[in-house]
């Protein structure tokens, strides 16, 4: 053995036979199905670490973990063009069902819903015009936690004013922000709304500056429904000793002190359901569900308690028996909201 | 000629004793991390080489990274250090997008049209901080970086511009199908492809991803690169320059003007990928967040390589396979992407260091032979 290793060339042939030689075992090792249902879910470029849905939806996988002990995993996009590739690859991993976190995926996954007929696949924020029998949307009634949280800020402003940072100008955000407004006007006819959009999901200098804009203007809480751009808004809350309102998720964490209340889309809640479903057999396949306060889905946040007063809570509790009962109904777009003013006489 | 060979056949047997060297190191990373590393081996292996559709996305993931590669190992020729690379992909993918939208030509000009505006734009961009540094002797490094900033924030802008912008999207609008490169794009979703697709199962895998000829475009542009720099005036100038400026200015070589030329080639390079990205992948440009890395990536791909444009080839294709593969142990064996990087990391260090072996090795043979230093 050592002797044939003295040969230089040997030696080279000798590590090309290990290297080749690796490669049959690994072939080799097949993968052992195991029992029980599988379910994973492929994250939008923000990760799995992103404050906002893509975390929310990975906690509530985790919790049909412990639960239900469904096998869960993830599969992070650094990039949009890796939507596609990450799809197949957990189709080919063999799960149940595939989740698709965000409307940026939206087109990707209908393609793969058409590829993989025999496949379940789900998306969060996409309603499609015709669904595949393979496939569910999932939307969430934004515009009644947003009607709440508005409704807090116009309780809770002393100035009189309030700010509002948008994401991008698109129908999804501007719910969040007419929604707003009305919970605001609602509790406060005379109160002043700043209003403005970032251009941007990412960029949270520039939330830190149109919210340091709107404080100087004399705003004293700003809600953002901006992805990164509102950890910047809530930074800038933090610096100044403001209030801001946090979005997705319970932010409160980001700044115990400022983040008084969120505007919470229950990612988890639907993921969980749904989870739970498919282990019994349903999958409602081909159809849009929405989620709305109702069963949970939407809510604002447990924290909320920590910083509005409890008298405050319980007009957003009486609030939130009339949204549920459709006594009151929270406006989704300009028209709407300008209607709402009308009839509301506000 | 003898002696040649042997230096070659011994380099070769570096270059896989280190790759060998960084499976192993890699291998402990994981280990520490809590994860069996025969297992992600296991399917990192598989993750490439186990479906056709694999292969095919691992040849589109590893198409812009081998161009970027060699953008950067071409300017590192001349003695520049091109960080830019990732602002101009930007540029050319930036170019290309506006251009495969507006214009609309029979494919046979509508891509060649497209594909050269992207390149000219990026070379463009990239030319930008070669005059910076010829003129006025500003670093390529402190602009080139700056000029990655730039590319980013306008790309952002263009897509935002109404007229362009998508309605109510992130992104612009997809090009031209005329000007697509995906093979087989329509017909992979006709009846008659989706019928021939299933019935032949290797050819529908290969053709399920977005696979497209930018491959045969990069490795085009390998041999070009190749022959501009070993068989061109301009090629024995422009590594003169990056020998010694100096030397090269007394031999009555124009140095400033050979950095600009060196700068906006390299530039077009990467471009190129940009240009390739779009007409093959992604059809359309979005807002970018942060920089999606090719551009980086080429600056590793380009010192594995050696900062030969065949070296630049394989390693791309190592590397985007890595990439590629190294991302499927998250799902597989719930790694969080920091443990994936760490190793990758790892593997990528020690495959740009096989000089080191050599050097240790050279230095052994030395004293062996009672040589000493």
């Amino acid at each position: 053995m050592l002797h044939f290793l003295k040969s230089k060339t040997s030696k080279k042939v000798f590590v090309f036979l290990f290297i080749i030689s690796l490669a049959p075992t690994l072939i080799l090792a097949a993968q052992n199905k195991e029992k029980g249902i599988k379910i994973g879910m492929v994250t939008d470029v923000g990760g799995i670490n992103d404050q906002s849905f893509n975390q929310s939806a990975w906690e509530g996988l985790k919790r049909a973990k412990t639960e239900l002990s469904i096998k869960v995993s993830y599969q992070e996009s650094k990039q949009d063009a890796d939507y596609a590739s990450n799809l197949e690859t957990l189709t080919d991993a063999k799960n149940d069902l595939i989740w698709g976190i965000g409307f940026k995926m939206g087109d990707k996954i209908l393609a793969a819903a058409k590829q993989n007929p025999k496949q379940k696949y789900a998306i969060i924020d996409v309603a499609f015009e015709k669904t595949p029998a393979n496939l569910i949307g999932v939307l969430f009634k934004s515009e009644e936690p947003c009607f709440l949280v508005g409704y807090i800020a116009g309780k809770m402003s002393k100035t009189g004013t309030i700010g509002f940072v948008g994401g991008i100008k698109v129908p999804l955000i501007q719910v969040f922000q007419y929604a707003y407004m009305a919970g605001a006007k609602y509790a406060n006819p005379k109160i002043k709304i700043i209003d403005q959009y970032a251009e941007s999901f990412t960029d949270a200098a520039k939330g830190k500056a149109m919210a340091n804009q709107m404080f100087k203007q004399g705003a004293d809480i700003i809600f953002a429904a901006a992805g990164s751009v509102g950890d910047g808004v809530i930074e800038a809350a933090k610096e100044q000793n403001r209030m801001a309102i946090g979005v997705d998720r319970d932010q409160n964490s980001l700044a115990p002190d400022n983040v008084i209340t969120s505007a919470m889309k229950r990612v988890d809640n639907a993921i969980f359901n749904i989870a739970k479903d498919l282990q019994k057999g349903i999958f409602k396949g081909g159809t849009t569900i929405t989620y709305s306060l109702k069963d949970g889905g939407v809510d604002i946040a447990p924290t909320t308690s920590k910083h509005v007063p409890a008298s405050i809570l319980k007009e957003v509790d009486k609030l939130k028996t009339n949204i549920i009962s459709g006594k009151l109904i929270a406006p989704t777009k300009e028209s709407e909201y300008n209607k709402f003013l009308k009839v509301h006489k506000l | 000629m003898i002696i040649n060979n042997k230096n070659k056949l011994k380099n070769i047997f570096f270059v896989l004793l280190s790759i060998l060297m960084g499976f192993i190191i890699a291998a402990f990373v994981l280990k520490v991390g809590g994860f069996d590393p025969f297992e992600a081996y296991k399917i990192m292996f598989l993750g490439i080489f186990s479906k056709f559709s694999y292969i095919s996305y691992t040849i589109i993931k590893s198409t812009p990274i081998i161009l970027t590669g060699l953008s950067v190992a071409f300017a590192f020729k001349t003695g520049l250090f091109n960080i830019g690379a990732e602002g101009q992909f930007i540029a050319g993918a930036t170019a290309t997008a506006v251009a495969g939208y507006f214009l609309n030509f029979p494919s046979f000009i509508q891509i060649p049209t497209i594909l050269l505006i992207g390149a000219l734009a990026a070379a463009l961009w990239g030319g930008l901080a070669g005059f910076l540094k010829s003129k006025f002797n500003i670093h390529e490094v402190i602009s080139t970086i700056m000029l990655n900033w730039i590319a980013l924030y306008l790309q952002n802008y263009i897509v935002m511009l109404p007229g362009f912008r998508k309605p109510d999207t992130e992104a612009s609008y997809d090009i031209n199908a005329s000007g697509s490169i995906t093979i087989l794009e329509d017909w992979k979703y006709s009846e008659v492809g989706v019928a021939f697709t299933d019935a032949h199962q290797f050819i529908g895998d290969f053709l399920r991803p977005p696979f497209n000829a930018g491959i045969f475009i990069a490795l085009i542009a390998a041999i070009i690169i190749y022959y501009i720099l070993n068989k061109t005036t301009l090629g024995y100038e422009l590594k003169a320059v990056g020998f010694n400026k100096h030397a090269a200015e007394y031999g009555g070589i124009n140095v400033r003007r050979k950095m600009i030329t060196s700068m906006a080639i390299s530039g077009a390079l990467a471009g190129l990928a940009g240009s390739l990205h779009v007409m093959g992948v992604s059809k359309n440009i979005s807002i970018l967040a942060t920089m999606e890395g090719y551009g980086f990536d080429g600056i590793a791909v380009a010192l594995i390589g050696s900062n030969s444009p065949i070296g630049c080839v394989l390693s791309g294709f190592l590397f985007g396979g890595l990439k590629y593969s190294g991302a499927k142990i998250q799902s597989a064996m719930e790694a969080p992407s920091e443990v994936i990087n760490i190793m990758i990391g790892v593997i990528v260090f020690f495959m740009a260091i096989p000089k080191l072996f050599k050097i240790i090795s050279e230095f052994k043979l030395k004293k062996k032979d009672g040589r000493g230093e």
